[in-house]
């Protein structure tokens, strides 16, 4: 085995005298491993996140009985079907407010309790005594006890009513707090009502005869399938489909890098393999020892990356987790904890990214003749060859994507039209440089002109890969900046009507919001009171939120509405009309003047709708509809929520007045400029992670360019040396290189732009629509658009600078050499 | 196994729930149980059974159960063995709360044997929703869809005739038990004492059933007929705390006499022999607390236990002398909390066929 | 030693088959010094190259010692060159990234042929002590080539190949590394077939062929 160890040796010793080198293949690798794992990373802890809950008493991963029309239904109906042999649970959910802040209830049954569904085993880590008789126990996961500021054995309120000691349990989701049913059913005022059953899964092959569900429930009842997927995992997939392709990005970009620097190691080390092979090293053992070689150097750069990528993905953990947070209401937990896998598949997309990369240049090695052949100069025919085969593959690419954007229909779908859209036109960039310096050939007329634009066509084939991933870079900051801009203006505008009153109130329970009420009757600076109020429901299968606002001016004048039909505000006085969300009537295909029925505990209650509204950040389907009807239809809802029109300069003494009387904190009370600021901060904070991978992408695509270029510089003194030796000077000379490439990376930014444009329309018109349900008008941003023109120019410059700096300070017997050495 | 982890007759105790539900906690379950009976009623001697009252349940006392055990066979000779038991536990004393704060927690196990294959199954209820109870008037017990009434003509001194049925994912039971006498009480005229120190239950037999009906396993179908053997218990504290299993006999004698054997094994490997002989007419005497014997001559290893599968049982003074091996020896109840109980057959001195159960091993 | 009979082979130039070596017939005895000469474009390298094994003859046969080198792979040629044989070319060939002692092991090391007595008069006779730690392109053309032919002699090859060993080099400089290269096949007994175009030097070895037209004239 000493022989491959020498041989490995000898091919290393070439990474020594060139440590750049070395250095700009592990920063490829490296960046290519930590984007990709750091994404990987965020999404796994979310996907955690996400089972967590999904497990947690009864989610999506089970399958259950609801009723069809209604909300709640009797328990007796849960002792008949175990009557007749069916494996099931009563679960009874509701919302209660602790210190003003809602929460989900989940009332459960222990003793019946599926052991799969979850975190079953654990309810009776206590005794079962203490969980299910009175006062009980209300089990909450650790960052919900932190949230609450409460301590395990502590009892928080809840609309005036005791609840049960808290006993903190790890597995369950946070935001969730889980009691006996029958002490649910006391706390939410609902003896004898469930929400749903929950099937249980028969352990052996076959399932327990039982009776049909028709012969028992009548049509009352309805199965729900249990889904592999968890409601979250649905709703978040855009988002995290969103971090993949950024991850997937930045890792193809870190690959051109690898790509680059692999390619001119080769071409450096040509004569060296060439020696080897003279010696008596066979071609079989010079190949294996240089997959070896590079296999090594994978491994190293991708445990480095994977440690980068953990510091990534810890990094953007606070702002995802808020993301999820505001946008569907997922909790993640703010620690970072990875599964072995994670780290195994790192260093596996290490080495495959590496493979990958040095592809061309290993086939290259392994057909390599021991004897040099002169190098036909048949450039030009073989660059055109090229070309035609690339252009004719970018037109495939291009037709796949009108077919999708015409056929599809998916979230998937149109992920592909982005797809083929950037791969199509990375495919054709070539061809459009490859145009444009052809039409600057022909213009030009001094001797030195027509060099400069015939030098750089044929500089092409050897940059075309890092402009390829500038220009993806480019055009996915650009698309990205425009949606994040295009949906920054409309969310600002529709908040400034979402939020119409001037003071919010959250009371700690109905009885103080009375109080509130009667206090704030009596003072002159209140010009009017609004209650509000939200219940919970399904539609259609799914959760969907009611929404109950108070007949007054402050809404009809404000509330922004997308379509509506003619005083659409007094129609919804009857309590028999409502209007709908975009993302509820998107999805349920729903319009003007259709009806539905909304299931509420007295029954179903029928409704018209009047109009569509926005409501953007939503994953919920909404429904607006009158308040009073609210309550006659929903009477559990809580009405601690006001909201009140005070003149500008008497809010902050009316709000200090409010805390002062009734022991108010920040979080009960609030005016509109705090509430604005606060969603504004969470809309932010949602496109931050999107802003950070952005940045880190359009790096990595700098590297690319700047280890292009670098390779290039080298193989290129046999071009520059006749022209310095009929007279340019290295100044002039270092000039042109660097002017040649500003041109090409001027014009690849400018066919970024429109290509940009249209991965935003992309993002807003089919992405946008599948993944949330709305659909943003598209605006273009001049400003935004110059200034990444600016970066992408100082990038470019900032590559081009090193080796251009080297060429202008390059000894002149070095350029002799290439005379005398030219092979 | 921890000297803790021992159950009581019949396997059902607040351990027996607690381990259904965690599997970890079992010791302090049980050790609860075996120490304390504070708030329950005590059962003490010469406490008149009133019939049918007595075959519903009786809250105030901690636990309880309805046992039925049946050694069947089909029309080919084949043996086969049935049960079907309904256990009740109050988790605190104080009379029943109404709906889900009734502190009353049910357990069903059901199983069928043969030769070849041994099937259970298991459930849990909560008490005051209507999941499971025990009525008397009629006379139904239910858990689920398992379930065991009186038919038209019952008769509570008999218990009989009933209906019971059970069914699983992968067999079933409906049998129809009658019985021409009376039931029988147990230990001295139903007070049945398990240790010196006071550790009694309340108990009472059907020894007499005939039993008819189908068994079905993996959705074969097989008619049987065959003798069964109702059991009734009830008490606060049937175990003393260093008491750790027992080994239970019921036996189907030649000319319709019936025996009750059990042994209580202590931590300090001592053990205590309780039984009734019972004869045709029902009459039920104690045997002797000395001179008899039950010896184990054979064990199975199951799960990683031995378990005594085969026995000698010697009572001289009623000139009994017999041998006992299991139809199938592989008889395990794997439940929540697990035991051994199956159909045994016995030769010797008298031979006929019988259940064993065996718990704490 | 080396014994090359009907040796022939052509190559595909502009869609033309062009004969270069149209039955080569040349034998080296051991310890002895042979010169091939001939024109440009004679064949004179593709002949050395076939003989080293870099290349596959069409026809004939190439024996080595007791090996047939026409009949061997890729691999067995390879382990030829490694065992049997000792190259130098006009471009000296050196390992860029390795300094002068490294290249200097190279071959002998991967052959496992390394013999530490016979490096220190190598490194001694080709006057090289001074320059063990310095890279190939700190040396000059004279000292480089030294090395090249340190390097090929380092596993004791029995028959070292050289190609217009001093073409890159000016006359007195050529001179010497000839001088040496003689020196060092006559202590080492191995047989020495070079390859140039000047008369001059072909006459400072034992023997001449010429080679026209594809044949030995």
């Amino acid at each position: 085995m000493r022989r491959p160890l020498w041989i490995l040796a000898v091919l290393l010793s070439h990474w020594r005298r060139h440590p750049m080198q070395l250095a700009t293949l592990l920063i490829g690798l490296i960046s290519a491993t930590a984007l990709w794992s750091g994404v990987q990373a965020l999404n796994q802890q979310a996907r955690i996140a996400y089972d967590r809950a999904a497990a947690t008493f009864g989610g999506s991963r089970t399958a259950m009985l609801v009723s069809k029309d209604s909300a709640t239904f009797p328990q007796q109906l849960f002792v008949d079907l175990r009557r007749a042999g069916w494996p099931v649970s009563p679960m009874l959910e509701g919302r209660v407010q602790i210190d003003g802040r809602s929460f989900r209830l989940l009332g459960v049954e222990p003793v019946t309790l599926p052991s799969e569904v979850g975190n079953a085993p654990a309810v009776g880590r206590g005794s079962l005594q203490a969980f299910v008789t009175p006062p009980g126990e209300m089990l909450v996961a650790g960052e919900t006890l932190r949230d609450l500021g409460l301590k395990e054995g502590e009892r928080p309120q809840a609309n005036g009513i005791g609840l049960p000691p808290l006993r903190m349990q790890a597995e369950l989701a946070p935001g969730a707090l889980v009691v006996d049913i029958g002490i649910a059913q006391d706390i939410l005022k609902m003896p004898g009502q469930v929400s749903r059953l929950l099937v249980g899964k028969s352990k052996g092959k076959s399932e327990t005869p039982h009776a049909t569900l028709e012969s028992v429930a009548g049509d009352k009842l309805r199965l729900v399938e249990p889904s592999a997927e968890s409601d979250l995992e649905r709703l978040t997939d855009s988002f995290h489909l969103n971090l993949t392709a950024f991850g997937l990005l930045s890792f193809f970009v870190g690959l051109f890098i690898v790509n680059s620097a692999i390619g001119l190691a080769f071409e450096q080390r040509l004569p060296m393999l060439r020696t080897l092979r003279a010696c008596g090293v066979s071609a079989r053992m010079l190949n294996t020892v240089l997959v070896i070689e590079l296999v090594s150097l994978a491994l190293v750069a991708g445990l480095i990356g994977l440690v980068c990528g953990y510091f990534i993905a810890a990094a953007l953990l606070p702002d995802v987790a808020a993301s999820l947070r505001g946008l569907y209401g997922a909790q993640i937990p703010g620690q970072l904890s990875l599964k072995p896998v994670w780290w195994f598949a790192g260093i596996a997309i290490s080495i495959l990214g590496a493979l990958a990369a040095a592809a061309t240049s290993l086939a290259k090695a392994i057909r390599m003749p021991v004897l040099a052949t002169a190098q036909p100069q048949a450039w030009q025919q073989a660059q055109r060859r090229w070309l035609m085969f690339q252009s004719a593959a970018a037109l495939a690419v291009f037709a796949v994507a009108a077919v999708l954007i015409q056929f599809g229909d998916s979230l998937i779908a149109g992920f592909a039209v982005l797809a083929a859209l950037m791969l199509g036109a990375a495919l054709i960039l070539p061809m459009v440089l490859q145009i444009a310096l052809a039409f600057g050939q022909r213009s030009a007329r001094a001797p030195v002109g027509i060099w400069f634009w015939a030098d750089s066509r044929q500089q092409l084939s050897g940059l075309s890969l890092a402009l390829m991933a500038l220009l993806l870079a480019l055009a996915v900051n650009v698309g990205v900046g425009t949606m994040v801009e295009s949906f920054s203006r409309t969310f600002l505008v529709w908040l400034d009507g979402r939020l119409a009153a001037d003071v919010y109130i959250s009371a700690a329970s109905d009885a103080q919001a009375k109080q509130i009420k009667t206090w704030l009757r009596d003072r002159p600076d209140v010009e009017a009171i609004l209650p509000g109020g939200r219940a919970e429901t399904q539609l259609g299968g799914a959760p969907i939120e009611v929404l109950g606002l108070p007949d007054h001016a402050t809404y009809r004048d404000n509330w922004p509405l997308l379509e509506s039909t003619a005083n659409a505000w007094v129609r919804l006085r009857p309590g028999d009309t409502c209007l709908v969300s975009e993302q509820l009537s998107r999805r349920m295909k729903l319009a003007i003047g259709d009806h539905i029925e909304v299931p509420a505990p007295g029954g179903n209650w029928p409704l018209g709708i009047a109009g569509i509204y926005a409501d953007y950040g939503n994953p919920k389907g909404q429904i607006a509809v009158n308040f009073a009807a609210l309550t006659r239809h929903f009477p559990q809802t809580p009405l601690t929520r006001l909201g009140l029109r005070v003149a500008p300069d008497k809010i902050a003494p009316l709000i200090t007045a409010l805390q002062a009387t009734f022991g108010l904190d920040d979080r009960n009370v609030a005016d509109q400029a705090t509430m604005k600021q606060e969603s504004r901060r969470v809309f932010n904070r949602t496109f931050s992670v999107t802003g950070a991978l952005n940045a880190f992408t359009l790096g990595v695509a700098g590297i690319a360019l700047l280890t292009s270029l670098l390779t290039l510089a080298n193989s290129r003194l046999p071009q520059l040396a006749p022209l310095w030796a009929i007279g340019l000077t290295r100044r002039r000379l270092a000039a042109l290189e660097l002017l040649k490439t500003m041109a090409v990376a001027l014009i690849t930014a400018l066919f970024a732009l429109p290509l940009g444009l249209l991965v935003a329309w992309c993002l807003l018109a089919i992405v946008n629509v599948k993944a949330f349900g709305w659909r943003l008008p598209f605006h273009v941003f001049p400003l935004q658009l110059i200034e990444l023109l600016a970066v992408a120019m100082a990038a470019a410059l900032c590559a081009a600078a090193l080796p251009v700096a080297r060429l202008a300070r390059m000894q002149p017997a070095t350029l002799i050499r290439t005379f005398v050495n030219e092979r | 196994m921890s000297a803790s982890d021992t159950i009581t007759r019949r396997a059902f105790t607040g351990g027996a729930l607690a381990l259904a539900l965690s599997g970890k906690t079992f010791a302090q379950g049980f050790a609860g149980l075996g120490e304390n009976a504070e708030g329950f009623t005590a059962v003490t001697s010469g406490k008149p059974f009133v019939f049918p009252i007595d075959h519903g349940p009786h809250p105030e006392f901690r636990i309880e159960w309805w046992y039925v055990t049946a050694n069947l066979s089909d029309t080919g000779g084949a043996a086969y063995g049935a049960q079907w038991t309904l256990f009740r536990q109050a988790m605190k004393p104080g009379g029943p709360s109404e709906g889900w704060a009734n502190q009353q927690v049910w357990m069903g196990h059901a199983a069928v044997t043969s030769a070849a294959t041994h099937r259970f199954s298991e459930t849990f209820a909560r008490g005051g929703v209507g999941q499971a109870g025990v009525e008397t008037t009629p006379f139904r017990a239910w858990i689920d869809a398992w379930e065991m009434h009186g038919l038209n003509d019952f008769d509570a001194r008999r218990v009989a005739p009933l209906e019971l049925k059970a069914s699983a994912a992968d067999f079933s039971t409906a049998l129809r038990l009658d019985a021409d006498r009376a039931l029988v009480l147990q230990g001295d005229h139903g007070y049945s004492r398990k240790s010196d120190r006071g550790q009694a239950s309340y108990y009472y037999s059907q020894p007499f059933y005939k039993a008819s009906g189908r068994i079905v396993i993996d959705d074969r179908p097989v008619d049987v007929t065959g003798v069964a053997w109702m059991d009734r218990e009830w008490s606060s504290q049937p175990l003393a705390a260093d008491q750790t299993g027992w080994d239970w006999f019921s036996l189907h004698l030649p000319g319709d006499e019936k025996l009750m054997l059990y042994r209580l094994r202590q931590k300090d490997g001592r053990e205590n022999l309780f039984g009734n002989w019972i004869t045709p007419d029902g009459r039920s005497a104690e045997i002797a607390a000395s001179g008899n014997s039950i010896t184990p001559t054979a064990t199975t290893d199951i799960d990683g236990r031995k378990l005594p599968t085969a026995w000698r049982v010697a009572l001289p003074a009623r000139g009994l002398a017999i041998e006992t091996t299991p139809l199938n020896p592989k008889a395990w109840m794997g439940t929540s909390f697990p035991y051994w109980e199956g159909p045994i057959r016995f030769t010797g001195s008298h031979a006929g066929i019988g259940y064993l159960e065996m718990t704490g091993y | 030693m080396l014994r090359v009979t009907g040796l022939t082979k052509s190559y595909r130039s502009a869609g033309e088959d062009v004969a270069v070596l149209r039955g080569v017939d040349l034998a080296v005895a051991t310890g002895e010094s042979v010169a091939l000469t001939g024109e440009s474009g004679s064949g004179k390298s593709t002949l050395l190259h076939l003989i080293a094994g870099l290349d596959a003859a069409d026809g004939g046969e190439i024996a080595l010692a007791d090996i047939n080198v026409s009949t061997l792979n890729d691999a067995g040629r390879a382990e030829l060159r490694r065992d049997r044989l000792g190259l130098v070319f006009q471009q000296f060939n050196l390992i860029p990234s390795l300094s002068v002692a490294d290249n200097l092991v190279f071959q002998s090391r991967i052959a496992g042929r390394h013999d530490a007595a016979w490096h220190d008069e190598l490194v001694e006779r080709l006057g090289l002590k001074n320059l063990l730690r310095r890279y190939p392109e700190q040396l000059s053309g004279g000292q480089q080539q030294r090395v090249a032919i340190g390097r090929a002699l380092a596993p004791k090859p029995l028959l070292l190949l050289a190609d217009e060993p001093t073409g890159n080099l000016d006359e007195d400089t050529a001179d010497e590394v000839l001088r040496l290269a003689r020196d060092l096949v006559a202590r080492t007994g191995c047989g020495f077939l070079m390859v140039t175009h000047s008369a001059r030097l072909a006459a400072t070895l034992d023997r001449q062929v010429n080679l026209h037209a594809g044949v030995i004239a």
